[in-house]
């Protein structure tokens, strides 16, 4: 008697309309993001198409140079980004495991120092003391990004219910099986946060590698100081800038895609 | 359909010693009462954290027989939990043995052995971002079962907790309440069709009418499928719905007394175990008898309208007799033919002839 009444009382769980999910995945702040790059850099083509340019404009504001530097500072971002990727996370992952407080602490001091030290003067001491170009570059770049890829590792690691964790070891998982089948997967927002950062931080900083010869947009920008032709000038900041935006857009799609889903 | 859990005895590490097997359907259990779960023996446990100069737990001894329904029970902190992880190494003894069929458990590989025990929390820890179906796998997977004998597992274990495989394999955890929830933790927990269950307060953090209902669910299933299963709760009542034995826990897991629920509610062994029992211990004792059991009158004897079943508990009778104020009420077979009656003089005589014929063995065993 008690047993049927009881049987029916189901509580009936509310579940994710998939509607709300598109228009999350679709807000302002991601439609607008193209739209003004798109409309940004149009204006600066119109700008310059419009303009009469003297011979040393002429060298710099043309599709070709335009084309190489863009393309030396993406290869620059993102060889740099990868290498964040493949050192920072592992590192993070040591970082939050090891029981030993001295390790710990000296993961992040290092990770620390990487990003407290100015990216102009650790680059240039880096090229005084090494060589100039690329791999100087990029060993700068990786240093000035590495700590928000650790921190969102450790993080990401740390803020995992201890019960979910618990039930995996309940289960008989290994401790390797836990890191790879939950922790890192329900990490996994948490750590594209923190690489989203570091790549937009590459965008910037990437611009100071023109110093010790390893190309990037850095060079229509310093040249433009130089010479002080501000088209130039402008031009390279712009298009900087809208780089960094359109990685920033991209990474925010990847964190979508990428998220497992139920979290 | 034959089913995937039949042919697990081969592979399976504990329980070697099931008597009979459990016939699963995809819609219902059908078995008579089975023994498919192994033999527990804890002797001399301790537990002795680095950090801390008292015993966690001192010096615990228990005898689990196949198949029995133990709950230990206690207040916070007093090592229940730890004595129960420490049978699947979750939490490693400091000393002591302890065995499972006669394995010594400290010897196995601790991961290998948690494959075969199955094992369920308060806060449930389904994985988010896995399915349902996922999650039921999980055990299966480790173990290396094929991929259609683990769908068909998943299938039948969702029926089995009453859940429809169609609708809910394929959601995730934060689409199910919290009763669903914790549903789908037992079906994980079985996935694997493991000899021996721990269970921490599984129905804990679910509301009281999901919880009673999870409860009923939970006693069928047992009924059919005779897990050797460890129960841990610090609540008295739920001890006495589900356990087969029950062990009163004080500090340090001391047993204060390991009986039945009708012998610990007869005769508690100490005043812990009665203040831990607290008022109304012969109202609990009458929900364990059913009208069945008790000496009855004649069916003429009924009064009014109100009957109560042979099945019923001797608490509903009672509750019955209270609230219509009738001498007797009719008590009815299966079917709804009177074949009694029953009045609140017989109800009190049930509760005094149950006593009287428990008081013996109990008083013999404590001294």
């Amino acid at each position: 008697m008690t047993l049927a009444v009881v049987l029916e009382s189901d509580t009936t769980a509310a579940l994710v309309d998939p509607q709300a999910r598109r228009a999350r995945f679709w807000s302002p702040r991601r439609v607008a993001t193209p739209i003004v790059v798109a409309v940004v850099l149009l204006a600066l083509y119109l700008w310059v198409a419009n303009m009469t340019l003297d011979s040393i404009m002429q060298r710099t504001l043309n599709w070709d140079y335009i084309l190489l530097r863009t393309r030396e500072h993406l290869v620059l971002t993102f060889v740099a980004s990868a290498l964040v990727a493949v050192l920072a996370i592992p590192a993070g992952i040591v970082a939050s495991r090891t029981r030993s407080r001295v390790l710990r602490g000296a993961i992040l001091t290092i990770a620390n120092i990487g990003q407290a030290t100015p990216a102009i003067g650790f680059i240039i001491l880096l090229a005084i003391i090494w060589q100039i170009g690329f791999q100087t570059a990029l060993i700068a770049l990786v240093a000035y990004s590495f700590l928000p890829v650790l921190r969102n590792t450790m993080v990401g690691l740390s803020q995992i219910d201890a019960h979910v964790t618990e039930s995996a070891r309940g289960m008989g998982m290994t401790p390797n099986q836990v890191l790879l089948r939950i922790e890192l997967p329900l990490a996994v927002p948490v750590i594209l946060a923190g690489l989203r950062t570091s790549l937009v931080f590459c965008v910037g900083v990437a611009t100071v590698a023109t110093f010790i010869n390893a190309g990037g947009l850095g060079d229509m920008i310093v040249n433009g100081l130089k010479l002080q032709r501000f088209p130039v000038l402008i031009a390279g900041a712009v298009i900087v800038s809208c780089i960094a935006l359109l990685i920033d857009w991209l990474a925010s799609i990847a964190e979508d895609v990428l998220r497992p889903k139920g979290v | 359909m034959t089913d995937a859990t039949t042919d697990t005895g081969s592979n399976r590490m504990l329980g070697g010693t099931a008597t009979e097997k459990t016939i699963h359907t995809t819609t219902s259990i059908t078995t008579v009462r089975n023994t498919s779960g192994a033999h527990i023996e804890l002797r001399d446990v301790n537990k002795v954290y680095a950090d801390q100069s008292v015993a966690a737990v001192e010096n615990f001894s228990m005898n689990v027989e196949p198949g029995e329904l133990i709950m230990f029970v206690g207040p916070s902190g007093c090592g229940k939990t730890t004595t129960m992880k420490m049978i699947n190494r979750i939490i490693e003894p400091t000393s002591g043995t302890i065995t499972i069929d006669g394995r010594d458990v400290l010897s196995l590989n601790p991961n290998e052995l948690r494959r075969h025990i199955g094992y369920v929390i308060q806060q449930i820890g389904l994985f988010p971002h896995m399915s349902i179906a996922e999650n039921i796998a999980v055990v299966p997977k480790l173990l290396g079962w094929s991929k259609e004998k683990t769908r068909n597992r998943v299938d039948e274990l969702l029926s089995v907790v009453q859940l429809d495989p169609r609708e809910f394999a394929d959601r995730y955890p934060k689409q199910l309440s919290g009763g669903q929830q914790q549903r789908v933790g037992v079906a994980r927990a079985l996935a694997a069709d493991p000899p021996v269950m721990l269970m921490d307060e599984p129905f804990g953090a679910t509301d009281p009418i999901t919880r009673e209902k999870l409860q009923l669910e939970f006693l069928r299933l047992q009924e059919s499928i005779g897990k050797t299963i460890i129960f841990v709760t610090h609540d008295f009542d739920e001890a006495v719905r589900l356990g087969d034995r029950i062990a009163v826990l004080s500090e340090k897991s001391k047993i204060e007394q390991f009986d039945t629920p009708e012998n610990i509610l007869a005769s508690p062994a100490n005043a812990y175990v009665a203040s831990f029992i607290g008022r109304g211990a012969a109202l609990k004792r009458l929900g364990l008898i059913t009208v069945g059991d008790a000496e009855l009158g004649r069916a003429s004897d009924a009064r009014g309208d109100a009957s109560v079943d042979e099945g019923d508990s001797l608490r509903d009778a009672l509750d019955l007799l209270m609230l219509t104020g009738l001498p007797a009420i009719a008590v009815t077979a299966t079917g709804g033919r009177t074949v009694a009656s029953i009045s609140v003089a017989q109800v009190s005589a049930a509760l005094g002839a149950g006593a009287a014929a428990l008081d013996a063995p109990a008083a013999g065993e404590r001294s």
